[in-house]
């Protein structure tokens, strides 16, 4: 079992574990909740095999090799694609190097991104928006025009906005790994390479509505919500239906009693938990065609979170708890 | 009884003095200050045929601004909406269609933009939220009403007429410092 130590928090992890999961399985430990320990991800995606290595927004810096060869690793690594070995050392948040570079990295994948957030349906649940508030400059320092594609119709289901989209590989890899006939890929190379689909082929098969749920910006977004409204306006919930093709269970957004979109529930790292299939994504939009367990938690730093009052209610019950603490401890 | 504030007088019924007892040099004295009042500035104006000049930060009635084409400005981001204290304003979006490139700037639009005008409490936070310099507050004021849900003021009240003499200044709301900051190049998707 190598022994990590990323930002001065050590965890044992199995052999062959990258530094980017060791990073996640430190936030999973009881007490690490809101550390600001895992990288950032923008490609890799714990549940698509062979994601990752493309976006760079995880480097960090080896400053340990490992116990028996100590030497620093000459350059950032990429953590989503680096193994821990036993006894090395990472900075994450804590290099300023590694912080620099990272912003170089936001520039880069903004350079050819269209500053379209007040249109694009993806804006309040977007990587690339956090990342940038995150880790990117105030200003672009880019003077040319920005490149533009014709727009490609890839089915009723989904829009394509190929002037978004980042290179992650991700929707490619989820075609690849969920659906049994690929239709979709890369075409060209370099600065000219776009995603599309074999001669604009629809996608029809029952799990392609999951390249949307694994898009971190806002390339592949729900045809069916298109322009419905800004998601800090809906309500998430989280229910069920007994489905014949997926497990049925969803994350539903809602505003009144009107579903307006279905997705995957996603978990902290923005990754859906368990595909769904097209079927309840994109048709079962009536309230009676699911079972509702309950609101889903929001994160209080996304701007969902404005607008509802679950996080005003669990800040209080954590104040009141604190105070009921300290006077215990006082008598 | 203990008394609640200490500004409580006793009264004392007591003789009055001759000069009390005569009344007119107290009703004269009482005269002259009316009568002073006549030569002195008046603070009162012939409202509505004299206005007083707004300040220059007034913030009344909002405007959709058109851009130079004449399309709305307004993609309905919802940013003004999120940004609202009082959450008066609400809107639905709506898609572009093909030949409507004229009439709205982007490829989204407000078909529905309303403020109600009894919440809303004039700060101007929908001005600073707005990413598009599509509202802003201008110096008009808004109408009264008798009816309460007339206060709710959709698109045919807010968005400003095509027409050039429809158009409604903000140069107010947009001064020259205001401007200057405006031409960094962060700000040319606005333009």
């Amino acid at each position: 079992m190598p022994k990590v130590t990323i930002d001065g928090h050590s965890i044992e992890v199995p052999d062959g574990t990258t530094i980017l999961q060791a990073a996640r399985m430190i936030v999973d430990q009881p007490g690490y909740e809101g550390e600001n320990i895992a990288p950032p991800t923008m490609c890799y995606h714990s549940k698509l095999k062979t994601s990752g290595g493309y976006c760079r927004s995880c480097i960090v810096k080896v400053s340990k090799g490992s116990e028996k060869d100590p030497r620093p690793m000459p350059k950032l690594v990429a953590s989503c694609r680096t193994t821990v070995m036993d006894g090395m050392e990472v900075q994450n948040t804590t290099s300023p190097e590694v912080l620099e570079a990272r912003r170089g990295v936001v520039e880069f994948l903004l350079i050819n991104h269209p500053l379209d957030c007040p249109i694009c349906d993806q804006a309040g649940e977007c990587h690339l928006q956090d990342l940038g508030y995150e880790n990117g400059g105030v200003k672009t320092r880019y003077d040319f025009s920005r490149r533009t594609f014709d727009k490609i119709d890839i089915g009723p289901y989904i829009k394509l906005h190929m002037t978004r989209c980042i290179m992650c590989f991700r929707c490619i890899k989820a075609a690849d790994q969920l659906t049994d006939n690929r239709y979709q890929g890369m075409l060209f190379r370099g600065d000219a390479s776009e995603i599309s689909t074999y001669i604009e082929k629809a996608i029809d098969n029952d799990f392609s509505g999951n390249v949307i749920d694994v898009c971190p910006v806002g390339a592949l977004t729900d045809r069916t919500f298109r322009f419905k409204s800004r998601v800090w306006f809906t309500k998430p919930m989280n229910a069920h239906r007994s489905c014949t093709k997926c497990s049925g269970k969803v994350a539903l957004w809602e505003k009144g009693n009107e579903i307006l979109r279905v997705t995957a529930r996603k978990d902290k790292w923005g990754e859906p938990e368990e595909f769904i299939c097209n079927e309840c994504r994109f048709e079962k939009k009536h309230i009676n065609d699911w079972v509702i367990e309950g609101p889903r938690h929001i994160d209080p730093h996304s701007v969902i979170s404005l607008n509802h009052y679950e996080n005003v209610l669990a800040k209080m019950k954590l104040e009141v708890g604190k105070q009921q603490k300290q006077l215990a401890g006082k008598k | 009884m203990q008394p609640l504030t200490n500004r409580s007088k006793i009264v004392v019924k007591k003789e009055m003095s001759l000069y009390e007892r005569i009344y007119l040099p107290a009703i004269f004295s009482g005269m002259m200050i009316t009568m002073s009042h006549f030569f002195k500035k008046k603070p009162t104006i012939q409202y509505p045929e004299q206005t007083r000049p707004f300040s220059a930060v007034y913030r009344g009635q909002h405007v959709l601004k058109r851009d130079d084409n004449g399309a709305e400005r307004c993609t309905a981001c919802g940013l003004c909406a999120v940004a609202c204290p009082a959450e008066a304003i609400t809107m639905v979006a709506a898609e572009r269609k093909r030949g409507e490139e004229k009439l709205y700037r982007e490829e989204k639009y407000a078909a529905v933009y309303e403020i109600n005008m009894l919440r809303c409490i004039f700060c101007g936070d929908c001005e600073d939220a707005c990413p598009k310099e599509a509202i802003f507050l201008t110096d008009r004021k808004v109408d009264s009403e008798v009816k309460r849900n007339l206060f709710t003021y959709g698109k045919d009240i807010l968005v400003e007429g095509v027409e050039k003499d429809k158009r409604v200044d903000v140069s107010k709301r947009q001064t020259p410092e205001v401007l200057e900051f405006k031409k960094h190049k962060e700000f040319e998707h606005n333009r």
